[in-house]
């Protein structure tokens, strides 16, 4: 966290001079380390065994919160008696379908679950997606445990799912002592209960692993357990927020996704809108709002023209037809289906895995668009890449057109950022920006423009929805910049009758009477006035700051806060009162906006037929789940299981400690002869785990710190940090090169031994780990091989991001071989060397593996 | 009154935001992309075109009170700003003065790039510009001070370890943060040119460390001494020593002739 948020760490360190204990736990000893009390160096990839492990530990040891457990998870909750847990089946949960590679069936669902339409896990394009929590479960009071014994109860299950889970495990996959083991135990179960409460705070590295979305399940499980969710001080911290990485989900750049977590049609599914409302609308819980925020939706984007005879121009929103994620796109650039990309504030060819195969994909579009403050190695790789270097490929040969637009930076734009805790604020434009340098929202508002001018005359129907977009906002200066402000005020809603500003998503409707851009902003512009500028100093509490910027949803701090309140809706303790309800005035209230219906007193019991959000009775602190209960088994809404589960990297050093199945049975993975895997289990050529990382140096892909001399100069250079004893075994010195190799490619870097990276003892045997940072491309003040040249095609399903964190490599002396190809291409490990043993060995081709058509492999290599 | 920096070492997150801030705000140059092998620090040293520099120390010990089984001791050195600085005391033309903050300036357009002051700082911070010779450092920004701004570095740190006030005020601030930490455990934390009495060679420091190792450690000597402290002594033993030789010149010659009378 100091090391890539050295910003946000301030309050780490405030929160250590009040007396907090700070653990930090990572493969390598980082700028965190410096600053931590404990230190935990863990195998790359093995969270879930650990966190597992301190599941278990809480469990066994009775340390869990009893009170805030029974009545606010759902632990009391009784499972089908054909639930198969992992226990059972070597590794796999019940439902799996070999041929199909993927979990159906309702085997993970509550034993009086009613369901409603199809199921939810059967979509075979259904990763990354959240139709299924929020057509969820509604769940009838009568099949719960609130002693916990049953044993198909919640708790139960959960409490066998880790029992195996245990210090001596951790030891042996983790490489953590049982002493270390015990002391991180302790230190959270004497910070949580009523009287204390403990965070977790991860940087997006943790999702970037096969089973990425499980490691924060675990995180979650753990915090539910202890009682810290919903509560002052508590929490699982995503650090996100270069710049607004929170808002690019909030109003997403995902394929899957529309403004507000609101998930994309599909084909075949959705074909209307009565149908598309029917699948996503919840049946209880606060999702039973859904359609007021779709049609406020779509109101907001067709003006006039949607209308509830025309379904509010529902037909024209496109529909996925199936996995459109980066990897995926850039696997079918590759195989010459794609003409064009647009790449704005992005540098793939050195932040993607796999940086040929990028590079193979951009040389198979007709046009690239990048826009950039530089140009970065995506802009350039028609003229200089690794593949030029070697003779392969020129610019003669490359028929890809690029165009490059010049990008404003921050200060030269009026905006907003939403930062990790989900407060956007504004930021003003501070002087012009040089030359023809434009804001992304002017691009963005000109191309409509022109795309509504060409599209005036046509009597096409198929054109329709460019001729039907609302696309009016005030322009101004010479430059025609739109207003970023009127966008503010789309997106925070307004009544259609007078445009006049909602107060917040509890005013929208789902009769066209209201348009809103994105409901869990709206109130951001309430009354007229930009919330997100507001700029002063927190006086309140906890020091939250309701006055600085906006914090969606209703400028609420801490989400579920409801939570922070027992069952009768006092604080758990004075100490850590957050929010409560207010016996006199009949009304939540607190130090934070409530996260629940200001009026709904604790003892509200729903009723069997009751409907939308009176489903949510006045215990149910987890609004938006349709049971409205902290889920430490998942019933929906994940691919890969109802629980973490450890599973190994796809390319890892040794077996899976604790099941046959080896991997994450239903991670994306590119079978694909430009995309080679090493053998799935302890390679003899790839003996070394490798671990990238961010320096606070550089940001990212070096796009705005390779080319600034300042920066620069700081970290001038690729490097991969070693221990001394794997220095010695490899005899490399500190300062000189060496090459770094994995099955897709070798890179050369200069290497720093030091004590700050650890060999793992995993029992009597040692793992060493590869510390590398990714920053480095070949064009810019500094340069380097990149890091992404060695990483694979790979993923977590539920969220597409890429296994990033833990894979296998060589390393030695020297200098690589310049004419030589850095990246490696050739057949794929032979059918005898199965990716999982003993079960789910034959997973079916096609569904995650994109094979690329034999004759294009001649090609480009 | 003096304006000056407390540097706590024990919070500093390396971020280098400081030398950051410092070379944009003073619009000064890189000292050119080298890769060191010296753990996280690639400038090395304070000198011309770095008046912030971040130090990385990788030590095989762990911090009293902390669990982590080593160290990494990340501290921003900078001009102290000595109470009585060797630099201003060496400089023969006057450029070096003594601001109305108490800081210890550079008069750019006085400067004639002698170098006397270099050899005149024990720290080794003033160094002279390769391109013109003239002497360059840290200004405790006083561009800022004269509007009412603290030091950009100050500005810039995450963390306040860097921080800027009244040298009064940080040395008290400063006195309880070291009981805090000896308090908590870390008992080898105290003050480095805190003030005259541990530092008689510079009169104390008005940019001033916590450290929690040796002065060695963090590249910081021991015992600095401006070479001018003993300017009076000298001129007094060179007096005396004057007063000697002529004295025993005296008595050779009387001695002499009345050797030969």
């Amino acid at each position: 966290m100091a090391e890539a948020h050295p910003v946000g760490f301030q309050w780490v360190m405030e929160a250590k001079r009040r007396g907090a204990t700070v653990i930090h736990v990572d493969p390598r000893f980082s700028r965190t380390s410096a600053m931590a009390d404990l230190f935990v160096p863990l195998r790359a990839g093995t969270d879930i065994v650990f966190l597992g492990a301190l599941i278990s530990y809480v469990i066994e040891n009775e340390r869990y919160f009893r009170d805030y457990v029974v009545s606010y998870t759902n632990a009391p909750v009784i499972l089908r008696d054909d639930y198969r847990d992992t226990e059972d089946l070597d590794g796999l949960f019940s439902g799996w379908q070999e041929e199909k590679g993927q979990y159906e069936g309702p085997t993970w669902r509550y034993e009086s679950t009613e369901h409603k339409g199809e199921d939810s896990q059967q979509t075979p394009e259904s990763h990354a997606e959240r139709s299924a929590q929020m057509a969820g479960p509604k769940v009838k009071a009568h099949d719960t445990d609130f002693t916990l014994q049953h044993p198909r109860c919640v708790f139960q299950v959960l409490k066998r799912h880790f029992a195996r889970y245990t210090p001596q495990m951790v030891e042996e996959a983790c490489g953590i002592s049982q002493e270390q083991f015990h002391k991180v135990a302790k230190h959270l179960c004497h910070n949580s209960g009523r009287e204390r409460t403990t965070a977790f705070c991860y940087a997006v590295g943790w999702t970037q692993h096969s089973a990425g979305a499980q490691f924060i399940r675990a995180a979650a499980i753990l915090q539910l357990l202890l009682g810290n969710i919903g509560r002052p001080g508590g929490g699982v911290m995503a650090l996100r927020g270069h710049a607004t990485i929170q808002g690019s989900t909030d109003i997403p750049t995902l394929f899957n996704l529309l403004p507000g977590y609101l998930p994309m049609p599909k084909a075949g599914t959705d074909k209307s809108l009565a149908e598309y409302l029917e699948n996503y609308t919840a049946r209880s819980g606060w999702w039973t709002e859904f359609p007021k925020y779709m049609i406020s939706l779509l109101k907001a984007w067709f003006g006039d023209a949607a209308t509830q005879n025309n379904d509010y121009c529902f037909d024209y929103l496109p529909k996925i037809t199936g996995d459109h994620s980066h990897m995926t796109t850039v696997v079918n650039m590759a195989d010459g289906d794609l003409d064009g990309y647009l790449v704005m504030g992005q540098n793939p060819v050195v932040g993607s895995p796999n940086a040929g195969l990028q590079r193979k994909g951009l040389r198979n579009l007709k046009w690239l668009v990048v826009r950039d403050f530089y140009l970065v190695e995506t802009a350039e790789f028609w003229k200089d890449s690794p593949e030029h270097e070697r003779g392969e490929v020129s610019a003669e040969t490359i028929g890809t057109e690029v165009f490059f637009f010049p990008a404003s930076t921050h200060v030269e734009k009026d905006g907003s950022f939403t930062q990790t805790q989900r407060v956007a604020q504004w930021h003003h434009e501070a002087i012009a920006p040089p030359a023809d340098c434009r804001s992304e929202l002017h691009f963005a508002y000109h191309l409509g423009k022109r795309l509504k001018e060409l599209y005036a005359n046509s009597s096409d129907p198929k054109d329709r929805p460019i001729q039907d977009l609302a696309w009016e906002y005030p322009v101004h200066d010479a430059r025609d910049e739109p207003s970023a402000e009127a966008v503010l005020a789309e997106v925070n809603g307004y009544t259609v009758a007078d445009r006049k500003p909602v107060d917040g998503y509890l005013k929208l409707k789902d009769d066209g009477s209201t348009a809103c851009g994105c409901w869990i902003y709206s109130g951001i512009y309430a009354g007229g006035v930009n919330h997100a500028a507001k700029k002063n100093r927190a006086t309140d509490h906890y020091g939250y700051g309701p006055e600085w910027g906006f914090a969606w949803p209703s400028n609420r701090h801490i989400l579920y806060n409801r939570a922070a309140a027992d069952p009768q809706g006092r604080p758990w303790s004075e100490r850590k009162a957050l929010v409560w309800w207010d016996e006199v005035k009949k009304e939540w209230t607190g130090y934070d906006t409530p996260d629940f219906m200001k009026t709904v007193p604790p003892d509200y019991r729903a009723a069997e037929d009751s409907q939308g959000t009176q489903t949510i009775s006045g215990d149910d602190p987890f609004i938006l789940h349709p049971d409205g209960k902290g889920w430490l088994f998942a019933p929906a809404g994940l691919q890969d299981g109802p629980m973490p589960t450890h599973y190994e990297p796809f390319e890892s050093p040794v077996h899976n400690p604790l099941y046959g199945q080896q991997c994450n049975p239903v991670r994306l993975e590119y079978d694909r002869s430009d995309n080679q895997m090493a053998k799935p289990i302890a390679d003899p050529r790839f003996p070394y785990v490798i671990t990238t990382y961010r320096l606070t140096e550089h940001h990212t892909t070096g796009g705005m710190s390779r080319w600034l001399s300042w920066l620069a100069e700081l970290q001038p250079g690729m490097f991969c940090e070693i221990s001394p004893e794997l220095a010695r075994e490899k005899q490399l010195r500190n300062g000189d090169w060496a090459v770094v190799s994995t099955p897709r490619a070798e890179i050369e870097t200069r290497v720093l031994v030091t004590e700050r990276m650890r060999p793992i003892k995993l029992g009597r045997r040692t793992v060493h780990q590869i510390g590398m940072p990714y920053h480095w491309g070949n064009r810019g003040l500094v340069t380097g091989d990149s890091t992404n040249e060695l990483l694979a095609f790979g993923a977590d399903p539920n969220s597409t991001i890429q296994e990033s964190k833990a894979l296998i490599g060589d390393i030695r002396p020297g200098r690589r071989d310049h004419s030589k190809a850095i990246t490696k291409e050739a057949t794929n490990a032979p059918e005898e060397e199965l990716r999982d043993l003993p079960i789910a060995r034959h997973r079916p081709i096609g569904k995650h593996h994109v094979h690329a058509p034999s004759s294009k492999q001649g090609d480009q290599t | 009154m003096a304006n000056g920096f407390f540097t706590d070492t024990t919070v500093c997150i390396g971020c280098k935001a400081c030398e950051v801030a410092c070379k944009q705000w003073n619009q000064l140059p890189d000292d050119g992309y080298h890769f060191t092998g010296m753990s996280f620090d690639n400038t090395m040293h304070l000198g011309a075109s770095t008046w912030r520099h971040v130090s990385f120390i990788e030590r095989p010990v762990a911090l009293n009170g902390s669990d982590t089984g080593f160290s990494w001791l990340m501290a921003s050195d900078v001009c102290k700003h000595c109470a009585r600085a060797g630099c201003l005391e060496n400089c023969p033309t006057g450029a070096i003065m003594r601001t109305e903050f108490g800081s210890v300036y550079v008069q750019q357009d006085v400067c004639n790039g002698c170098g006397y002051c270099v050899s005149g700082c024990p720290f080794g911070v003033i160094d002279r510009n390769h391109d013109d010779g003239r002497a360059w450092k840290c200004t405790l920004c006083y561009d800022r001070q004269k509007d009412g701004l603290e030091p950009a570095c100050a500005k810039a740190c995450p963390t306040d370890s860097i921080q800027f006030g009244d040298v009064e005020e940080l040395k008290e601030r400063a006195r309880k943060r070291v009981e805090t930490l000896h308090e908590k455990g870390v008992k080898e934390a105290y003050l480095y040119g805190g003030d005259a009495a541990s530092q008689p060679g510079t009169g104390g420091l008005n940019a001033f460390f916590l450290l929690v190792d040796k002065p060695e450690v963090y590249n910081l000597p021991p015992d600095p001494e401006v070479p001018t402290m003993r300017a009076n002594q000298s001129w007094k033993s060179a007096g005396l020593a004057a007063i000697g030789v002529a004295a025993l010149a005296l008595v050779s010659a009387l001695v002499g002739r009345t050797a030969r009378g």
